[in-house]
């Protein structure tokens, strides 16, 4: 460990304040394991990741599977959590909504950050009416609420897997386009970049090759919350019937379904309520970890 | 070849003027800037912060800030005029026939990207090298730079560098495509001495070897007269004084070239005072009337402001733009020949 960190500065007699900075940043990078919020977020996140990926060792029963002989059962050995009003199995209906909600919150997350990064970068780099055309794209969707939005297009595009991908890409986007963008805005005045362009690289190779990988990370830290506000609008999706749709098991519904026996059998609410929270949790740790690790080695 | 005095000129700068939109107005940065570049000659730009020489090397090259655009001249290479060319053209003579050294070796080397790839990359993107030639070559060119043990630097990052070492990665990735003159913007003034001698050194080495013409930006009058045959003084974005380096550096035939020269400390001959030039360089948003120089030259008469003296031929080889250049020899005589 010690060898790794001294090695650099040896080799630098006559380094700048700049360059002090980056090697002091050097043996964070092996430190990781030392940032309690990234540790309890990762810890979090995996515990409940192995649990809905390897969701068929921990329940026996099918998540569809209709029992009306055994309908709002409560807790018991046969039936960890208990069952809801048609008899099936909360627990294991938990695990594989949770297989759902984090599939879909995953690739969603994956969209806007793309069409973000790509937007954000080419309005960052190239200024001009490029910047202000993209912007102002930025500025009418920033100016509805998020959820508000969200909703809307699902309502108009159909309820669906496909339409919550469509709905999370064309209103999460502008988060990653402006971050990106000002981001390059401060890096494209960097003398890399003039050398760059002195060596007769293309614009979209520097963008890509030289700009991109200096700035991702902000766009990196900020899709880790971002797949929490994607899991909520999910949910909040399902709840009002317009995401996954019955039977297939997630959050959302069976929170809303739920309801309805609130007073009686509140576990039946309560339950994905609190795995939704304690995933939101998990990757907002995750989130703040990696800002705290990546931020000053910049 | 360098030695030939009616060498053909490789790059041949006409005319070239840059203007910057600023809030109080436009600043004419570079105006009227002619320049000739023998093939496989090292030229000097001296001139003190803000003269324009920076700004001249990178309108040669199109790489102005976005402020700043081009509003005449040429810049000639190889029968080509650089100023008219479109983005992709000029794209492929950058790297390959025109390449830059830039100050800063810190922030001009890409700080996420091992240094390798980046010498590597020109190679790969201007002579269509794949992965494997184009490492082959940019370890061929670490070792050529004096890099010790490249394999392992290879993958090394910017940052676990010296700043000699990264300069040496500069000047292999403008070497990379065996271009026919590099630009090189004050690349010593971050270092410290002895690093400076040995980065010149190598760099006249390496040009000499394979005939490659420089154009050194600078403020170092010791380091021009180390590696450069021709020397051009800049004040306020023109061309006062150009010559051979030996020449112009023992018998200014300007005021302005007369005070860089004794404003600069010399080991060799210690002088017992050194003389700042008086006042400060012009606005270029207003210049003066007449000489651009006027106000603080003390030969200054009543024709310098006037006319704007043109950059005219005095000797073989030797331009001033002074009027009275004569009152500087003059001087050099009255007052010293410590020079």
């Amino acid at each position: 460990m010690s060898a790794v960190s001294i090695t650099p500065a040896a080799g630098s007699p006559e380094s700048s304040s700049q360059a002090g900075a980056a090697e002091r940043a050097q043996p964070r990078r092996h430190r990781w394991y030392r940032q309690p919020a990234l540790m309890a977020g990762l810890a979090i996140v995996g515990l409940i990741l192995f649990l809905v990926i390897a969701a068929p060792i921990f329940t026996s029963y099918n998540p569809d599977a209709q029992n009306l002989n055994a309908t709002l059962q409560g807790v018991s050995a046969h039936h960890l959590l208990g069952t809801d009003q048609e008899g099936r199995d909360t627990w294991t209906r938990l695990l594989y909504g949770g297989r759902t909600d984090l599939r879909i919150a995953f690739i969603a997350v994956l969209f806007p950050f793309c069409l973000g990064t790509i937007l954000g970068s080419l309005a960052g780099y190239f200024g001009g009416w490029v910047d202000l055309v993209i912007m102002r794209l930025v500025d009418i969707v920033v100016a509805f609420p998020f959820f508000v939005l969200i909703i809307a297009l699902v309502f108009v595009l159909g309820p669906g897997e496909r339409s919550i991908y469509v709905a999370i890409t064309l209103v999460g986007w502008v988060s990653y386009a402006r971050i990106v963008r000002g981001e390059i805005l401060v890096a494209k005045r960097q003398e890399y970049v003039l050398a760059a362009q002195s060596g007769g690289l293309s614009n979209l190779r520097i963008i890509g090759r030289h700009l991109l990988p200096n700035v991702i990370t902000q766009a990196i830290i900020y899709a880790m919350s971002d797949i929490v506000q994607d899991i909520l609008a999910i949910v909040t999706l399902s709840y009002l019937g317009l995401g996954i749709q019955p039977p297939a098991p997630d959050w959302g519904t069976m929170i809303s379904d739920g309801q309805n026996f609130l007073t009686t059998h509140w576990q039946l609410t309560t339950i994905p309520g609190v795995a939704v929270v304690i995933t939101g949790l998990g990757l907002s740790l995750i989130g703040d970890g990696l800002a705290d690790l990546l931020r000053p080695g910049q | 070849m360098g030695e030939r005095s009616v060498s053909q000129s490789l790059l041949q700068v006409t005319d070239l003027r840059v203007e910057i939109a600023s809030r109080r107005g436009i600043v004419r940065a570079v105006d009227g800037v002619s320049l000739e570049i023998p093939a496989g000659e090292a030229v000097g730009l001296v001139g003190e912060s803000g003269s324009g020489k920076s700004m001249t090397l990178r309108a040669m090259l199109g790489v102005l800030p976005s402020e700043a655009r081009i509003t005449g001249g040429q810049v000639m290479l190889d029968g080509v005029d650089l100023v008219q060319l479109g983005h992709a053209e000029l794209n492929k003579i950058r790297g390959t026939k025109i390449a830059m050294i830039f100050q800063e070796p810190m922030s001009a080397l890409n700080p996420v990207m091992r240094v390798g790839h980046q010498i590597a990359e020109g190679p790969q993107v201007h002579l269509g090298m794949n992965r494997a030639q184009s490492a082959e070559r940019a370890l061929e060119l670490m070792r050529r730079v004096g890099i010790p043990d490249p394999e392992r630097r290879f993958r090394s990052f910017p940052h676990e560098f010296s700043g000699g070492m990264r300069q040496r990665v500069m000047i292999a990735i403008a070497l990379s495509c065996e271009p026919s003159v590099i630009l090189c913007d004050e690349p010593t003034t971050a270092l410290d001495v002895t690093i400076q001698d040995q980065i010149l050194r190598l760099l006249a080495r390496l040009c000499g070897e394979s005939g490659t013409s420089l154009v050194f930006v600078t403020h170092d009058l010791p380091v021009v007269a180390q590696l450069c045959h021709q020397l051009a003084v800049m004040y306020a974005g023109q061309i006062v004084e150009r010559g051979n380096v030996q020449d112009v550096l023992t018998q200014p035939w300007h005021p302005y070239t007369l005070g860089l020269v004794r404003s600069a400390p010399d080991v060799d001959h210690p002088r017992s005072s050194l003389v700042a030039i008086p006042g400060s360089p012009p606005s270029l948003i207003n210049p003066p009337a007449g000489c651009r120089f006027n106000p603080r030259c003390k030969f200054a008469e009543q024709d310098c402001l006037v006319t704007d003296p043109p950059l005219r031929l005095v000797a073989a080889g030797r331009a001033t733009a002074c009027l009275h250049h004569d009152r500087c020899l003059e001087a050099l005589r009255t007052e010293g020949a410590d020079l």
